[in-house]
């Protein structure tokens, strides 16, 4: 913090506006580069035998025929690449957790349906395809844990290991802690609510290109990814290469959200089959194979308890979650589960909490991460408040004001195990999302439309969450700042855009940082052999991490400058102040860009090599809070179910935003998210654990015919970071589920209808109308 | 699999190639042409990455065999764009609303939206979003991009 007191601080141009992406041009010409774009000279094709069944004994694999195809290389099974593997495990854990089973081919048995139990390597995807087919697996079905729920009853194991299903569990204050609260409560709100499985689905399916030269020992990974450095230190542990030999390229990647962040079991295998293919070796996964293996989320279920006073004041809350964790979960599931237990007090001032979760296998995809992995405190909470303010015949909005935080009651407790809240402002979104709503407005608009037979709604979802971690792996971020002889100026950082416009945003912060045009800078992302380390985007990091990074590395550059020019100003380096685009003498009032005898330029000061300085930015806070209320109206046709969203409010604050435009992008791409998990998106499994939802037909994503026009209400309370800037890549899939489905559920109070089972899907709500006696 | 002659126009060139018969109009451009522009999304139709212009009219291009469009006149999202590169109408309004984050889904929006205000220059809000349900965008929730569509129809 006294750093950026005492250094000089450029005036601030391109932070905070709205400046257009660099990354579009090319977007928009169909120039950009995706991981299936690339060629290489002979170039081989992989492809999956994936299991039909949920478990099942592998007896024998024959892959004569696939062989004998023409254009087909090689047929690997488990024993020809799992042996291979050196060290398998992510950065962000470590070696030491205690990390679930993940082989890259399944050996001996199989645990889902898609499971990959062959890779076979042809001269094109169409002949690949074709062999898959030609390879005969002996399988002998078993009966399977199609659903966690039935895990730690049903006598089967996913794993041998694990007695139960039970993968492991963490747990906060226990329930006796909060007891005496519950006890004395005046009103006590006690529901189960479960949340089905849905996913990331990302346009770009997962994909890898892995080139091996054995002349020079080196592995070259083109990936879809989020974090080339990740992918390269999991990529050189797997093979024991040293990270040297190992160079991982990105440009674009189509969408992540959680699911590109590691490597998972088909990136092992394509890995590990580049060493034994005499070329270069894609894999292109397919929809059906992305809907049905890739992972899953959300899938989760939680016995959540709140006590209240008799004026409404919340005494106490507790929750006990149980999570799906599918048969691979990537990375270890069960360490990061704990949040939801450290954050379902959420921004309300609760004295004592309680949690557990526990983590069960089942035959089903596994788990793995996506946008705000821990939502489901906000589910549970907040669809719980609406349900007490029901039964205890408030309105839901003004039992939330009796408990939220505000602003200036920060820093606040969290009673569940966080470190306090700090900077933001829950209370003030609540009543700015309200005030653009016009919520007393629609109450009476409401009243008069039930009067008329037409079924309105508002639900209100306030949440709290931790950015920007300043736990170890994630805390680090570097950036390189180089000036060209003719004065451009370059930043390079790791990148891991999915998305993210990390392009255009260090462009924003290196032109302020130096004090230059935007249009002067270039930026170089996604390439490990010139990029620093950065671990990537994920936990709604980049924009501060970045920040810190370009800010530290345009501090050392523009020292580095001070020392070129004292010599040729005649002043000490301490007497030169460095900014706007040029060196002068402190105070001598220079106009910009211009040489003088008492000025110089970047160009001037550059020389014929250019000067560079580098960082390497430390997050410091443990975290920085974000915070938001989504509002969100709806009517529901209580004849067939549909629901129609009216209008859709998120009053945010992620403190002072680099550009609003992407803040704005950000925040509607999770809100739709979460608008399709609330209401449409599905992975149905039957009862032997088929899945019945693998491609676009069956597994819904939301269109343009389904998403409200969301009005967005801006507050910006710094936070203790660079620039005072907050995360804000998760919050909108956190917020949006409860807040569609209080608002549906408000809609249907009047037939008493009550929603703990997600999605509210047309069928769920005609049933639910149906056993009201509607 | 024996390959059989393919000719036709693609963004103004002809293009004399061949392919199985089983090969997608998608694979060809891509693979064949290197126009990788075109992406695939789901390869059933159902998402819409992968639109095009045949004769005029957009077209799933996973669902098409490139040896069906022999004869045809095809444009693809690298033949929007004024040979100087400056980007169309519906390109630029993209650009200045926010209407791509990845890019992926991308050039089926700007192919879909160029056929939508071809044949219909001054939609209505509910025309866009019943002509623009078949592409997924999975980044930006629409927003950008129906706020895009709109500019475009009214600066056209």
């Amino acid at each position: 913090m006294t750093e950026t007191a005492t250094a000089p601080t450029p005036p601030t141009r391109y932070t905070g506006s709205r400046v257009p992406r660099v990354e579009d041009g090319r977007l928009l010409t169909g120039h950009g580069t995706f991981v299936d774009d690339i060629q290489r000279p002979g170039m081989l094709h992989a492809c999956f035998v994936r299991s039909p069944f949920a478990r099942a004994l592998i007896n024998e694999i024959d892959a004569s025929a696939a062989l004998a195809l023409p254009g087909v290389h090689a047929v690997f099974t488990a024993a020809d690449l799992n042996p291979d593997v050196h060290e398998q495990w992510y950065s962000s854990y470590g070696p030491k957790v205690p990390d679930t089973p993940r082989p890259p081919l399944a050996s001996g048995e199989v645990r889902f349906v898609g499971d990959p139990v062959a890779l076979v390597v042809a001269e094109n995807r169409y002949i690949a395809e074709d062999a898959v087919e030609l390879v005969e697996v002996d399988y002998e079905p078993l009966t399977a844990v199609a659903d966690y729920r039935d895990a730690q009853t049903s006598g089967i194991l996913v794993h041998p290991k694990y007695p139960n299903n039970v993968a492991g569990g963490l747990a906060g204050p226990p329930p006796q802690v909060v007891e005496a609260a519950f006890a004395s409560a005046a009103h006590i709100a006690d529901e189960t609510f479960y949340q089905q499985a849905y996913a990331p689905v990302p346009m770009e399916t997962r994909g890898m290109v892995v080139e091996w030269s054995a002349d020079t020992d080196e592995l070259t990974i083109w990936a879809a990814t989020q974090t080339p450095h990740e992918v390269r230190a999991f990529g050189a542990r797997l093979l024991g290469l040293e990270p040297e030999r190992v160079r991982v390229l990105m440009r674009d990647t189509g969408g992540g959200f959680g699911q590109k962040v590691v490597p998972m079991r088909e990136d092992m295998c394509v890995m590990l089959a580049a060493r034994k293919v005499p070329a270069a070796l894609k894999w292109i996964e397919d929809r059906r194979e992305n809907l049905m293996a890739a992972g899953q989320a959300r899938h989760e279920h939680g016995h959540a308890r709140i006590a209240f006073a008799a004026d409404g004041t919340i005494l106490a809350a507790g929750i006990e979650h149980t999570q799906d964790i599918g048969a691979y979960p990537t990375p270890w599931p069960v360490g990061a589960a704990a949040a939801v237990g450290l954050l379902f007090p959420g921004p309300y001032k609760v004295p004592l909490a309680s949690w557990s979760t526990t983590s069960l296998f089942s035959n089903t995809a596994g788990r793995h991460a996506y946008r705000g992995p821990w939502q489901f405190e906000s589910v549970a909470r907040e669809l719980l408040l609406d349900i007490a303010a029901r039964d205890m015949g408030l309105d839901p909005v003004e039992l939330r004001r009796r408990n939220m935080i505000s602003r200036d009651e920060l820093p606040y407790p969290n009673p569940a195990g966080m470190p306090p809240y700090d900077h933001s402002s829950p209370l003030e979104t609540f009543e700015l999302a309200l005030k653009m709503l016009d919520y007393d407005a629609f109450r009476a608009e409401q009243a008069a439309a039930r009067a008329a037979g037409r079924y309105l709604g508002v639900g209100t979802s306030t949440y709290i969450e931790p950015t920007a971690t300043g736990q170890e792996y994630y805390a680090c971020e570097g950036a390189v700042l180089r000036v060209a002889p003719d004065g451009r100026m370059t930043v390079i950082v790791n990148g891991g855009s999915s998305g993210n416009s990390l392009e255009t945003t260090v462009i924003q912060l290196t032109a302020d940082a130096l004090g230059v045009p935007f249009d002067n800078v270039d930026t170089i992302q996604g390439d490990t052999a010139v990029t620093p380390f950065g671990s990537g985007t994920a936990g709604s990091r980049s924009g501060s991490a970045t920040a810190g990074a370009v800010g530290e590395a345009a501090a050392a550059l523009r020292a580095k400058l001070a020392e070129l020019a004292s010599p040729r100003l005649g002043v000490p380096p301490e007497d030169i102040e460095v900014a706007d685009g040029r060196a002068q003498v402190r105070g001598s009032g220079q106009s910009s860009g211009q040489s003088s005898g008492q000025s110089l330029t970047y160009a001037d000061l550059a020389g014929p090599d250019g000067v560079e300085a580098s960082a390497t930015y430390t997050a410091k806070a443990p975290m920085l809070w974000s915070n938001a209320t989504h509002v969100c109206t709806c009517e529901v046709d209580v004849v067939t179910g549909k629901v129609t969203l009216l209008r859709y409010i998120v009053g945010e604050d992620v403190g002072p935003m680099i550009n609003p435009n992407i803040v704005e992008g950000q925040i509607a791409g999770g809100t739709v998210q979460g608008i399709g998990g609330a209401l449409l998106e599905h992975m149905v499994y039957d009862e032997d654990g088929n899945p019945l939802a693998s491609t676009f037909v069956d597994y819904l994503l939301p269109t343009t015919t389904e998403v409200p026009h969301i009005e967005y209400g801006h507050m910006e309370t710094p936070a203790p970071g660079p620039g005072g800037h907050k995360g804000a890549g998760e919050g909108g899939a956190i917020g949006a589920p409860p807040a569609v489905i209080n608002a549906v559920a408000d809609a249907l109070s009047p037939f008493g209808v009550k929603i703990t089972n997600l999605p509210a899907s047309p069928a769920a709500l005609v049933a639910l109308l149906t056993e009201a006696g509607h | 699999m024996a390959e059989l002659p393919v000719r036709l126009t693609v963004n103004g060139e002809t293009v004399e190639k061949t392919a199985e018969p089983r090969m997608t109009l998608a694979d060809f451009l891509r693979e064949r042409c290197g126009l990788t522009g075109t992406h695939l999304g789901c390869e059933h139709g159902a998402c819409g990455a992968c639109t095009l212009l045949v004769e005029g009219a957009a077209v799933r291009s996973c669902l098409m065999f490139a040896v069906q469009a022999d004869g045809l006149d095809v444009t693809t999202v690298e033949g929007i764009a004024a040979p100087d590169g400056t980007l169309s109408p519906v390109q630029a309004a993209m650009r200045d609303c926010h209407g791509l984050q990845c890019g992926f889904c991308t050039p089926g929006f700007v192919m879909s939206i160029t056929a939508l205000l071809r044949d219909n220059p001054k939609p209505t809000d509910e025309e866009i979003r019943e002509g623009l349900s078949g592409n997924f965008c999975r980044c930006t929730g629409y927003q950008g991009i129906l706020a895009a569509v709109h500019q475009a129809a009214e600066t056209a």
